[in-house]
This record gives structure tokens, sequence and C-alpha cells, in this order.
């Protein structure tokens, strides 16, 4: 069975060559070691803040600006910190404003999702809102309190109604620019395999317009942030309780620097360990799986 | 009734039939006709493939074939629906390689126990045992394509369509996944439709090679291809072959320089 052999030897032949180029044109890509991520990513931002507290410090210390009032210490400020930590208010003035942001957040991720659906895939929709929702993303959300309060009253309601206006044009953006974005392969693809109508919206269309929807997402949260913050220092009222931008308005009716300083870093760290502790992780996730997160 | 006798007498005796299939398309200069009376049969287990150059309407003619276009004008019959396959790998970088495969398993109707099992097998089909975990991005050109060409068998289709599905690979990684497609081929018993611009390729893998004339497309000649197989690209009957199909080729291209 001469021939027979020659053909086996052949396939076997085919099966070294093709093992032998997929291992050339394959490279391993591991995990970043740990000491690496600490140099690379954790080290640069606390040379940062050091710089900055020193700077701070230095400004006091040859009294370049030898006036409390207008510039406290980070000691007077750190007293600040500790005197609200003992009182256990600390954790309250966050909680306040965190609970809330991430409450408006939900609210705005439930209506802007469908709203970008609806936009991205019905040309009528597109033609009557798409340009008021991109419009509306430019606008401050700040400049809703007015109208929100008038409409609403000084309450959560008004809080929650300036975090929408702000937040949802975000994340219906994200969406419809995600699926705009989808490579028309991608739909072909599916089609051939029989995924159209809403298996087709399912398991082709929504999985390809992630990456967008997610950086909707993170922009939503930001402007969610803003708007808050915005909504609880113009509308302050004792009825909301304290939340941060309620804190920065005490300060400075108590011409309290300390306090306004305080204030501003808690909602500066606020804002920065949302957004690193949910949304890049997440975003990172989906990239590095996609192969679309290039390592430098 | 009489349909039942009909298909009693005579069984299914193509993959796909075209008969004087046009396709036009209404541009701001007026119709334009792409596809010109094309008829075409693909018999079970055929390995047919289309040439041509530029302009021949290849692609709108797969595209036709796999149901994602209508004709203008004519009858097009296939045997269940086709698979198709792209130059591109056009696989799903959300979806592992596995999972690729067995997203095609799923939406053709397989229950989800078999998948995972299935999957595999097919991986294993195009050599690619071990994959099933692989990101897409991950995979070099050539085994993307072999992935691809896992997903396409796993809707187990009569009829497998490839658009130029090799022609972005390297020399060798393409002269590779031609004896696959060969053996994978013979081993399925699938028929394939194979369109190229690349006149060996073609005489390398078909049984039968038509070739389409350009603006509008149509079945300008066909040949029958008796070479055995294995045969590898630089044989000599593929090349002379080649040569003589080449020549009617540029024959087909010249008249286009003559306004």
């Amino acid at each position: 069975m001469a021939s027979t052999d020659t053909k086996t030897d052949r396939s076997a032949e085919l099966a070294d060559v093709e093992a032998g180029l997929d291992a050339l044109e394959t490279t391993e890509t591991g995990r970043t070691p740990v000491r690496r991520i600490v140099v690379d990513k954790v080290l640069p931002p606390i040379v940062a803040i050091t710089v900055v507290l020193v700077v701070w410090q230095a400004l006091i210390s040859f009294k370049v600006v030898d006036d409390p009032s207008k510039l406290p210490s980070p000691a007077d400020v750190g007293r600040e910190f500790q005197a609200a930590w003992l009182q256990g208010t600390l954790l309250d003035f966050i909680w306040t404003s965190v609970s809330r942001g991430l409450l408006g957040f939900l609210l705005a991720l439930a209506i802007g999702t469908p709203l970008g659906v609806l936009v991205a895939r019905v040309k009528f929709v597109r033609a009557a809102i798409g340009p008021i929702l991109s419009g509306l993303q430019s606008l401050p959300s700040v400049a809703w309190v007015p109208a929100a309060v008038i409409w609403l009253g000084l309450n959560n309601s008004m809080m929650y109604a300036v975090i929408l206006l702000g937040a949802v044009p975000s994340v219906a953006n994200g969406l419809v620019s995600g699926i705009d974005q989808v490579p028309p392969l991608f739909l072909r693809a599916g089609r051939t395999m029989g995924a159209t109508g809403l298996r087709g919206a399912w398991h082709i269309v929504l999985p390809a317009a992630l990456p967008g929807y997610l950086a909707g997402l993170k922009q939503g949260w930001a402007f969610s942030w803003r708007s808050l913050m915005a909504a609880e220092i113009i509308a302050s009222s004792p009825d909301l309780g304290i939340g941060l931008g309620a804190l920065l308005e005490n300060g400075r009716n108590a011409s309290s620097m300390p306090m306004v300083f305080q204030a501003i870093i808690l909602i500066l760290f606020v804002g920065v360990a949302i957004d690193l502790l949910i949304f890049s992780p997440l975003e990172r996730w989906v990239l590095r799986n996609r192969g679309l997160l290039v390592k430098s | 009734m009489a349909t039942t006798l009909a298909t009693a007498a005579e069984p299914v005796v193509h993959a796909a039939r075209l008969e004087n299939v046009s396709k036009s398309y209404t541009t701001p200069g007026g119709q334009q006709l792409v596809l010109d009376g094309i008829s075409l049969d693909v018999a079970p287990g055929e390995f047919v493939t289309l040439l041509g150059a530029s302009g021949c309407g290849k692609s709108t003619l797969l595209n036709l074939v796999a149901g994602l276009d209508r004709p203008t004008s004519g009858s097009l019959t296939t045997d269940g629906r086709p698979a198709l396959m792209f130059q591109e790998h056009a696989l799903f970088p959300w979806l592992t390689a596995g999972k690729n495969i067995e997203l095609a398993l799923k939406l053709g109707g397989v229950p989800k126990p078999q998948r995972r099992a299935r999957a595999e097998e097919l991986l294993e089909l195009v050599r690619l045992k071990g994959a099933y975990g692989k990101r897409v991005h991950e995979l070099s050109g050539g085994m993307r394509q072999r992935v691809a060409l896992a997903r396409a068998l796993a809707q187990e289709s009569k009829l497998l369509l490839m658009d130029e599905p090799f022609a972005a690979l390297d020399a060798i990684t393409r002269d590779v996944l031609h004896d696959e497609l060969t053996r994978i081929w013979q081993e399925t018993g699938v028929s394939v439709l194979f369109v190229t611009h690349n006149v060996r390729e073609a005489v390398r893998l078909a049984q039968r090679v038509v070739l389409l004339s350009s603006r509008p497309g149509r079945v300008a000649r066909e040949w029958t291809v008796d070479i055995p197989q294995p045969r590898r690209i630089e044989d000599a009957p593929v090349a002379e072959l080649s040569r003589e199909i080449t020549e009617v080729l540029r024959g087909e291209i010249r008249r286009h320089g003559q306004h």
C-alpha cells in the first residue's frame, strides 16, 4: 500500500509544517509582574502627590502666602479631616453624595441605554432627537439647577433630575457611537450564520458595541458626579443631609478654608476612586479581551 | 404532488443552481449592470472556483448565493443556507476561538450539551487542538482563517462559499492552507464555491474553474481540472493549465482597454 503510506506521510508532514508555522507566528503574552505595575503605575502618582504637598508646605513655611484664611497649611486641612473622622461625619459626607451619585447614575443607565438603542436603530428617532442629544452633552448641567429647583423644590428628586439631565445624553451617545462603529463585516458574518433581528442584536450588535458603550458610561459617571456637586452646592437645605457639595458650601459660609479644602479634596478623591475602581478596570478588561489594549 | 414526484424521480443534484441570474444597481448615473445572465450549477461535493479580474462582480455573486442580497432577475436556488467565509477572518473578538464556533452551532440549533464537544471536534479538524480558549488576537493570520473555516463548517451547510479567504496571507501559509482545505473538503464532502483572482490558486484547488468576464460579469469560459489530488501549486500540469487560463483572462482584460 505504497500510495496510502505516502498519503499518510504527506498528511503528517503537513500537520508538522502547520504546527511549526503556528508556533513561529504566535507570541505568548504573559501578565505583567507586580513589581513592574508598582513601578509603572503606582509610583508616579505618589510622587506627584508628594511634590504637590511639598510645594504647598513650602509656600506656607517660606511665607510666600502668609494668610491662613487664604491658604491653610496641609496640617490644618489634615486636622479638619481628623476632626470629621473622629466625629464620625466624614464617611457620612461621602456616603450621602456617593449614594446619590451612584443611584442617579444607575437611573441614567436605565434610561440612557434604551434611548441609545432607539436613536441608533430607528431612523426617525435619530433625525428627531439625535442632534439634541449631542447638543445636551455640551450644556453644563449646572444650568438645569435653577429650573429643577423651581419644578421640583429643594429635595432629592431635584438632585436626581439634574444628574439624569447630565448623564443620560452621555450614556445614550456612547451607545449610539458604539453601535455605529460595529464593523459591517460582523453584521454580514452574523447574518450568514442566521443571527438576524433580535438574535443579531443580542449576539452581534450589542457585544460589538460594548467598548463605545463603556466609554459612554465612563463619561456618564463623570457628568453625574459633576452635576450632583453643582446641585448640592447651589441647593443646600438642612433636609437634604450634608453631602460633599453642601460641605463645600458650609465651609464658604463659615469662612473656613480648611473645610473648603477638605471638601474639594474629597470630591476629587471620590470622582477618581470610582473611575479607578470601577470603570477603568472594566474598560481595560473589555479591551484586553479583544486585543485592543496595546501594551507599551 | 407534482413536486413530490419530481423530487423522487430527480433527487437534488445541485448544491446551488443559478439560472440566468442578473443583478443591477441603481446609481446616480442610471442602472448599472453588475452580473449579466449567469448560469452555474454546483453539484453536491463539487469544488468550483470562480475566477475573474476586478469588476467581474465576484463578491456580488457570492452575496446573492449567500442570500445576503436578491438577484434582479433569474432564479437562484441553494440546498439550505450556505456558509460564507470572508477574506478577513470575521471572527468575533469578544469571543474565544471555541466560543466563536459554538455561537455558529447555537444559531444553527445545536443543543447546548453537545456544543462544546462539537467545537473541539471542529478545531481538531482544522488542526487547532488546544486553541479553544484562545482569544482571536492571540492567533496568527493562518490560524484565524482556520478557526473561521471551522466556524463555517459548524453551520453544517451543504455549500461553503469562500470569498478570497487566503488572499491576505503570506505565500507559505497560503500554500499550507490549500493543502488543508483540500483535505477537509475530501473528508467532509462539502461543496465549495471558491472566489479568487489568483489563477494558480483556482487550478490548485478546483475540480472546475469558471472564468467570469468583467463589467458586466458573465461566464466567459469553463475548464474541468482533472489533475489528480493531492496537487501542488508548483506542479507542471497546474502551471500549464494556469498559463492557458491566464491567456484567456488577459484577453478578457485587454478588451476593456480598447475604447
